[in-house]
């Protein structure tokens, strides 16, 4: 029995395909090594005010909120339109709870400097903006999660709506500022700190999606009865991923507060949503390694490689037609929908549905912990 | 006698002004064998998914292992239009989710096959040791529950190897054979660690091969793991030769009970039932 045992476990611990899980693991290592050290070199001899820093930070920002989405939509299954609002309220939290007493009489200028008077250290601000969203989204899901499908999208999407038009409420004035902007908190200068911010939460994601838990979610995103008739809770298991969902788009909302340095209600609408739910179709829904590509991609787009467009060209005398502000977004959405139709199932969606390839590529995002998408950030970087 | 372990009393299931199933008594004692038959639309998956918690019964109880499981009356607007009998026995309100009573160890299988079908053969039983495991959501992220872990998966992979599957356990469930996918979604109901096990016609849509395969599987397991089994079948074969007793459903109602042989010279039964193939076969 002990020898049975014993094949039983090796063969749970050896991978088909070759490599070593510690090989595998030092790779990884290495690789994430080498992308921050090129990401500091790149700092050392670029100009801060370069594009590309822009993209990179804002790249794993939105990767970061693209994965706690997939985490939902992807993994579990429940098709939700709230994150606007989890990071709405994460920002909000980080930058109200932060913002130094000495400049909080110029912020709060309408309020006579508001009714808080401390600033927590940029840590514990992070964390309690995760807590906040978090919480948000466990109340949320208490009467929402009896819902399905497209009634779940409406109600997380009204949710994110309300939760918009509360903040700016003239009566909160003295907390959230109402509708004027929040700003003088601290913020990153350094690429690196997104990067390593979103990498752990990243990480931490995909420890969840690999855990018992987590097959309990993809059990539930594949059928709900079985998962139920299999003794999963399904209320418990969802109201998790919702939980863990919200906390780290709330942290991924703190991130963006720093990234824009100010924070208003106005710029969290359901656009943003649906920017973020555009990344996760084209990365492919369950696919976090897809998720993060295509965020950099996105981001990138409409940052960076697509900004001509808004401009007016003059070749050799003459003006190009159409060429003006707003045009971008005309051939972004085009190709977004050639994106669409031709890759259906997203960049790695095919990858992960494929009928051995499954397994495969759970363990290689296990193993590798965004090992592809590192290499996909260091190739935009270069 | 020896012990019941499943005691169904006087279930009613009345959907709107239906009555899909009309005050049905039924018991299984432990270690036994016993099937539910009955013509198509007889009642008997309602019946199935009122035992395991699927629907709220309209009138009646169950209880498991001598303990009160599942006990409901007509309540609102169901108490006027109510058109069972009984109605004041029971006074409680009693009922449970499908995973609590899947927890009290009551497994099933569907009769459609209800796999995780883009997950791999190993990672559908993995799913079953998910409830039965010591950890929360923080300790297992952090890879705190290892020992559960590896307890979880030393468990799974036994029970594929037990079950010939071991080969198989990287396959996606989806792509599997027809009767594979069956015996995986047995297999599956055995990881959550049961003490009956409902099948809801295990053997359909299989040929006379791989029903009698079925058939001797069904046997093994349930001596090997101390089952009592509680199935819904219509291959006549399979139901003689392996049931210790059997229930008749038509239109609802129980028209039937007792050993195998008695059901099968039962004139009542032959008319609603198996007189049907004795037609087919002239």
């Amino acid at each position: 029995m002990a020898k049975d045992n014993e094949k039983i476990i090796q063969q749970n611990m050896l991978k088909p395909d070759g490599l070593n899980p510690k090989v595998k693991y030092s790779i990884a290592a290495v690789l994430l090594a080498l992308l921050l050290l090129g990401i500091w070199w790149l700092e050392q001899i670029l100009p801060p005010s370069s594009i590309i820093f822009t993209v990179l930070k804002k790249g794993a920002i939105y990767s970061l909120i693209a994965v706690s989405l997939n985490l939902l939509n992807g993994f579990t299954g429940l098709f939700s339109l709230g994150q606007a609002g989890f990071m709405l309220i994460g920002a909000y939290t980080y930058a109200v709870l932060t913002i130094p007493p000495e400049s909080r009489a110029a912020v709060y200028m309408y309020y006579d400097g508001g009714i808080i008077d401390f600033a927590l250290p940029v840590p514990v601000a992070m964390l309690l903006a995760g807590c906040l969203a978090g919480l948000c989204g466990f109340l949320i899901g208490l009467p929402v999660l009896r819902l399905k499908s497209d009634y779940l999208a409406i109600a997380t999407l009204g949710f994110a709506e309300i939760i918009r038009a509360i903040v700016q409420y003239d009566k909160l004035g003295p907390i959230t500022n109402a509708s004027n902007l929040l700003r003088s908190f601290p913020v990153f200068r350094s690429t690196l700190f997104p990067f390593i911010v979103a990498g752990l939460c990243i990480a931490v994601i995909c420890l969840l999606i690999n855990s018992s838990y987590g097959r309990a979610f993809k059990a539930i995103r594949d059928d709900e009865i079985a998962a139920e008739a299999m003794g999963i809770n399904l209320f418990a298991h969802k109201e998790m991923a919702l939980v863990t969902s919200a906390f780290f788009a709330g942290i991924g909302g703190a991130l963006l507060a720093m990234f824009q340095m100010m924070v208003q209600a106005r710029a969290f609408t359901s656009a943003m949503t649906y920017e973020i739910l555009l990344i996760v179709v084209i990365g492919g829904i369950g696919s976090i390694t897809g998720s993060i590509i295509a965020s950099f991609l996105f981001i990138a787009c409409s940052e960076w490689w697509l900004r001509f467009l808004d401009e007016v060209q003059i070749i050799n005398g003459f003006q190009l037609p159409f060429m003006r502000s707003g045009f971008r977004m005309v051939v972004f959405s085009i190709i977004i929908m050639f994106v669409v139709l031709f890759y259906r199932k997203g960049i790695m969606g095919t990858k992960e549905f494929s009928i051995d390839g499954i397994y495969k590529f759970f363990r290689r995002l296990f193993t590798g912990e965004g090992k592809k998408p590192k290499e996909q950030k260091g190739g935009g970087a270069a | 006698m020896s012990e019941n372990i499943l005691h169904v009393e006087n279930i009613t299931m009345q959907f709107g002004g239906v009555v899909a199933v009309n005050n049905l008594s039924l018991d299984v004692n432990r270690g036994e064998i016993v099937a539910l038959i009955g013509p198509n639309g007889a009642g008997k998956t309602t019946a199935f998914n009122v035992i395991t918690g699927v629907y709220e019964p309209t009138n009646g109880r169950v209880d498991f292992c001598g303990e009160n499981m599942i006990q409901n009356y007509p309540k609102g607007k169901m108490a006027k239009s109510y058109k069972g009998e009984n109605l004041g026995l029971y006074k409680n309100s009693i009922s449970k989710t499908p995973d609590q009573i899947t927890k009290l160890g009551i497994a099933r299988t569907f009769q459609n096959i209800r796999l995780f079908s883009g997950l791999t053969v190993f990672e559908n039983v993995l799913i079953a040791k998910h409830m039965r495991a010591r950890q929360n959501i923080f300790s297992a992220t952090f890879r705190l529950n290892y020992k559960e872990e590896q307890r979880m998966r030393r468990e799974a992979m036994e029970l594929l190897e037990i079950q010939d599957m071991g080969h198989l356990k990287d396959d996606i469930a989806g792509s599997l054979p027809y009767g594979i996918q069956r015996r995986l979604e047995i297999a599956r109901a055995l990881a959550t660690e049961p003490q009956l096990l409902l099948l809801d016609e295990p053997a359909a849509g299989m040929n006379p091969q791989e029903t009698q395969e079925l058939t001797d599987f069904i046997l093994e397991i349930k001596n090997n793991y101390n089952l009592s089994v509680f199935m819904i079948e219509h291959h006549m074969d399979l139901v003689m030769q392996i049931s210790n007793r059997i229930y008749v459903l038509d239109f609802g109602s129980l028209i039937a009970q007792g050993l195998p042989e008695e059901i099968s010279n039962n004139p009542r039964v032959i008319e609603a039932y198996l007189g049907v193939s004795d037609d087919a076969e002239n």
